[in-house]
């Protein structure tokens, strides 16, 4: 059954996959400048040069042609040549993808350790000051933008992966302080503390069961934040991850680039949603 | 006893001299490169980041001497122009070698020009010689003397030639084996480009040492301006080559020894209103644009003296014209700043039929008069240069609306699609010579920007400077080229195609452990003398 | 009402206040620029300094309240609404519909919405008033931040429906939207919540942005977001504190905010 479930799970994945790539190749086509290259404005070209330029671009303006030759080419491994970086596409994924894991990873750690930490202290301690605190900690920083978080970083030369972690754990910290209070507000556990269970009892055997599910679904979605954070630090910082590759991608309209690096996140995406789903699967089967 | 004492002597020599160049030998300069190159081959070079790697590794048969703005010999020893402008010849240096130890030859030099002129290649550089349709002509009398012949004249050509790096037509290693300074070592996309010392560079100095002096240049590659300011005043990289003003009085309070106001650039930033005929914008915004009364009230109304003072902090100065008073042998000496002047401005706009009423400029048949003003996002100057318009423009009346887009929609917009009303953008000039503007001014051209590729002239104006431009082309005396073009200059002013805002200054920052850095105008400002400058340990 | 929560809702209501009042807190008007004074420091006429182009940052910060506190939470209600919609309903009616909708927020996770955002752009003329520029990208993004809740919220009521007192309700004749909006989204509220609160500083940061792009608050109009873009230059904020004024009022209204939607269960 599980089996089937995991299969079931494989066949959406590839569908989305397929349509993500699609429609990510529709969006950048449909977009303005699309055909547009900084190279018109050099005034040192003759006509017969920009015409040439503009041409180039001919060959991608039929999307669903592009797209068919795209998955043509792909399955034998060829990603295509990148038009703004003139390298191709799959060494300049596998040379940076690597990077964006590595800061991806260790900010999803640091985010979740202290977003759920705190979430814990806060709910457990049930006390107001602290709960004010927190707030206040998570606010500052989710009304810091990025490029200022980015900045600081590089003045105190510190890691880029701490700047990923601060943009993501207000968010983990608001959604898990949420769940976890309202489940630490449920009739049986208000019982169970006024019959002097300890809280780490509490905690782990009884909130934590309730809130579990939601916080794995919160785990597949934090994958998505954080990759989402990894776009404009690997962008201000120039670390040369997938981050800052798609937003040369998008900038540039490079379409091979852009429609790669699209399923990419779209892999590791759907990758860790059904990773938590099926933990999630798992956790309420041993429930059970 | 006597050959012991000899061998030692030779050997003391021998590790004394390593000694004394390993102790005057340069270090690594690092600075910071604002993209990634998009090529290695220097005749495809069309960015900023290419051309910086260019300059730094590719030979040139001559070289204009950014200092001085004179050509001076470098592959070439000598060289002749032909009376009839169409062809020139070179007399080469002998013994000189790539840098994987290819020798250098005439052949190089014709391998070079062949595939520079060849249409199926589009480069920016060979573009810049065609004046004519027809075959470019190379021949090789011998190893070390070449005549390249062009089907047309070619206005400046000489000096066209500091743009030619020289590739190899043996080597197997392409357009990567170098005759300059410098050659490519190790590139990571996104990262860094690492160029090493050319061990076959054929340059010495006075003292017969091989040039350069540095043993490496690192380039890391980043786009932000503000941890480029920040690393430069922590001392991790050695120079800006190109600071924005807000940074250079920011550094300023820290560090002012270490930074350079050359002056005015070369470069400008202007404002332009579309002509075009088809363009996708009321007939009636269409007459205010093409009518030289509007554009002059426009010019009249905008308070360059405040963009200077406020946008750039004094590092700028009000443009006059097409050209800027850095170009000192083609910048038209005649002509005048033009002067903030909101009264003459209502004046010539009444006479135009404009009128006001109340807060509002409306024109002869009651339309209020608003258009939009693009520029690309992301440049604070630009953004900052086109609120402050709006202000000036808003006290006659005129509502301006600041619309800032992404760059490849802004050149969708003023390229193809002609969806705007007015422009501002600015003017990069590697170039002295006008010669390199022909397709900014020729009404034909693509990048005429206000109404590109007209069929022929639609004002008698354009038509007059086609006329001007052409003749220049054709010229062969500087002196009557610069009479052409001097009108071309006055006429511009007169007819205000360009509304020309700003001359920047060429500001940058050198690390004081830089030794030999003269910063000037002409790119690049800091490394012009690469092979000159020197970080001793 | 908590005594720190009723302490909020008045500083909201004071900043608000601030917003609609500019005029008779301070004199000068948000688009007049003092040329001879730009990024000058705070003065008895300019209580927060100017800005770069010599404008008087206290009555852009209040300006830009308007703006900021008014659309970026209706927009955070929005996505919120949205997310409500799509992963409540998805998860109460579960199968297929359930993983249509899963996939769909992967996607709108995963795709790069930068490029509607540029022909939505492309589509408005380029005259288009401020006020339809920047409610049309508190509109984009608020239909766009609810992917990521909406996937949380799916599985709660996933987990939900097969509960006890839900299925005593259906089995007492509850069915439909009476019975999602009775016993299932109360139970979600706190999902929602930290949703609305996370999206009300992100589309204010989102929307100077959107700048980028063509989108969002257009010059001389301010925002807290473009305000907020001013920190960006290296050192300003510690040479210029004064700067940092839209930083903490975003803060305080953020904070003002998490106070009055906490819940009851953790207030001592």
């Amino acid at each position: 059954m599980r089996i089937m479930r995991i299969f079931g799970h494989l066949e959406t994945i590839l569908a989305t996959l397929l349509i993500g790539g699609f429609l990510s190749a529709t969006l950048a086509r449909l977009a303005p400048g699309f055909s547009a290259d900084e190279q018109e404005l050099d005034f040192r070209l003759s006509a017969e040069s920009i015409r040439q330029i503009r041409e180039s671009h001919a060959q991608q303006r039929n999307i669903l042609h592009f797209y068919f030759n795209y998955l043509k080419r792909a399955i034998h491994g060829d990603l295509g040549t990148s038009r703004s970086l003139g390298q191709p596409v799959r060494q300049l994924i596998a040379d940076r993808l690597p990077i964006t894991v590595r800061l991806c990873g260790l900010g999803l750690l640091v985010g979740w350790t202290v977003g759920l930490a705190l979430a814990i202290a806060v709910v457990m301690a049930q006390v107001r000051v602290l709960d004010v605190f927190a707030a206040g900690l998570a606010g500052t920083f989710l009304s810091l933008p990025a490029a200022v978080l980015a900045l600081l970083f590089v003045y105190f030369n510190a890691p880029a992966s701490l700047a990923i972690s601060l943009i993501v754990f207000p968010k983990l910290f608001s959604f898990s302080r949420n769940l976890l209070a309202q489940s630490y507000g449920l009739p049986h556990i208000i019982t169970a503390r006024a019959k002097g269970l300890g809280s780490a009892r509490i905690f782990g055997w009884h909130v934590l069961p309730v809130a579990g599910p939601q916080m794995l679904a919160l785990a597949g979605v934090s994958v998505s934040m954080a990759l989402g954070a990894a776009i404009p630090v690997e962008a201000l910082c120039g670390i040369p991850g997938i981050g800052q590759l798609a937003w040369q991608a998008a900038l540039g309209r490079d379409l091979s680039l852009l429609v790669t690096v699209t399923v990419l996140v779209t892999v590791v995406t759907l990758a860790a949603n059904t990773g938590s789903d099926l933990a999630m699967d798992m956790f309420r089967g041993q429930q059970a | 006893m006597k050959r012991r004492s000899i061998l030692a002597f030779l050997i003391f020599v021998l590790v004394a001299t390593r000694v004394l160049s390993y102790a005057q030998s340069g270090d690594e300069l690092r600075f910071y490169l604002r993209s990634d190159p998009k090529t290695f081959n220097p005749l495809l070079v069309a960015d900023d980041a290419s051309e910086t790697i260019r300059y730094l590794t590719g030979g040139v048969l001559v070289r204009v001497n950014r200092q001085t703005q004179q050509l001076q010999p470098e592959l070439a020893t000598a060289w002749k122009l032909s009376k009839d402008g169409k062809s020139i010849s070179f007399n080469l240096r002998e013994h000189v070698y790539f840098s994987d130890g290819t020798p250098f030859s005439a052949q190089d030099v014709a391998y070079t020009v062949q595939h520079l002129m060849d249409p199926a290649v589009h480069s920016p550089t060979g573009d810049s010689f065609r004046s004519g349709s027809g075959e470019v002509r190379t021949d090789v009398p011998s190893p070390n003397r070449i005549t390249i012949s062009f089907p047309a004249p070619v206005a400046g050509m000489d000096k066209l030639f500091d743009h030619v790096a020289v590739l190899s037509s043996r080597s197997p290693k392409q357009e990567m084996a170098v005759l300059g300074p410098f050659y490519v070592a190790d590139y990571k996309s996104g990262s860094y480009v690492l160029l090493k010392r050319n061990p076959n560079y054929w340059k010495r100095d006075s003292a017969g040492r091989q040039l350069p002096y540095l043993n490496s240049i690192r380039m890391d590659i980043q786009s932000n301006r503000d941890i480029e300011a920040l690393r430069f005043r922590r001392g991790e990289i050695d120079l800006v080559n190109s600071l924005d003003s807000e940074y250079y009085d920011r550094l300023a309070s820290t560090s002012a020894k270490l930074l350079h106001d050359a002056g005015p650039s070369l470069d400008s930033e202007q404002m332009w209103f579309n002509q075009v005929g088809n363009a996708p914008i009321p007939a009636y915004k269409k007459e205010w644009f093409r009518s030289t009364n509007f554009r002059r009230a426009i010019s009249l109304g905008i308070n360059r003296a405040d963009l200077c003072r406020v946008v750039f902090a004094l590092h700028a100065r009000p443009a006059v014209g097409p050209v800027s008073p850095a170009n000192k042998f083609w910048f038209n000496t005649k002509l005048q700043p033009q002067s903030f002047d909101p009264a003459s401005a209502l004046r010539l706009l009444q006479h135009d039929g404009f009128r006001r009423e109340g807060s509002t400029l409306r024109d002869r048949d009651g339309h209020p008069v608003e258009f939009s003003i693009i520029t690309n996002s992301g440049n604070k100057y630009r953004e900052r240069m086109t609120t402050m318009i709006q202000l000036d423009l808003g006290n006659l009346g005129i509502h301006v609306n600041v619309v800032t887009l992404d760059f490849p929609s802004l050149i969708e917009r003023i390229t193809q699609s002609f969806n705007y009303e007015a422009a501002l953008l600015g003017l990069v000039n590697d170039d002295l010579d006008p010669n390199a503007q022909m397709n900014v001014w020729l009404s034909s051209a693509e990048n005429h920007q206000w109404n590109p590729s007209q069929k022929s002239p639609e004002t008698n104006w354009e038509a007059e400077i086609d006329r001007l431009m052409r003749a220049q082309a054709s010229a062969i005396d500087p002196n009557k080229r610069k009479s052409y073009f001097d009108r071309v200059q006055e006429i511009a002013v007169e007819q205000v195609p360009f509304i020309y805002l700003v001359n920047k200054n060429a500001l940058s920052g050198i690390s004081a452990s830089v030794e030999g850095a003269t910063p000037i105008v002409l790119r690049p400002q800091t490394y012009w003398n690469v092979e000159w400058l020197n970080k001793p340990r | 009402m908590s005594g720190l929560q009723k302490f909020a809702c008045w500083t909201l209501a004071a900043i608000v206040l601030g917003g609609i009042a500019v005029s008779i807190i301070v004199p000068a008007d948000y688009t007049v620029q003092f040329r001879e004074t730009p990024n000058a420091a705070p003065t008895h006429q300019h209580l927060l300094g100017t800005d770069e182009l010599g404008r008087d940052r206290l009555a852009r910060v209040l300006y830009g309240t308007r703006i900021s506190l008014l659309l970026a939470p209706a927009a955070a209600f929005l996505s919120t609404l949205m997310a409500a919609l799509i992963g409540v309903v998805s998860g109460y009616l579960g199968s297929w519909c359930e993983r249509l909708a899963l996939a769909v927020t992967d996607l709108v996770l995963s795709l790069p919405w930068l490029f509607l955002m540029l022909a939505v752009r492309a589509v408005l003329p380029l005259n288009v008033s401020p006020l339809t520029s920047v409610v049309t990208t508190f509109l984009l993004l608020g239909l766009l931040g609810w992917a990521a809740s909406a996937r949380v919220l799916c599985t709660g009521t996933r987990i939900l429906r097969n509960s006890d007192f839900i299925l005593q309700a259906r089995a007492s004749g509850l069915h439909g939207f009476r019975l999602l909006a009775v016993h299932v989204i109360p139970n979600l509220k706190p999902v929602l919540y930290a949703q609305f609160l996370i999206s009300v500083p992100v589309f204010i940061l989102s929307e100077a942005n959107l700048g980028i792009l063509g989108l969002g608050v257009a010059e001389p109009l301010p925002s807290w977001g473009s305000l907020l873009r001013e920190l960006e230059g290296w050192g300003g904020f510690s040479t210029e504190p004064w700067k940092l004024a839209p930083m903490l009022l975003l803060i305080l209204v953020v904070s003002c905010f998490q106070v009055i939607l906490a819940r009851e269960e953790v207030s001592a």
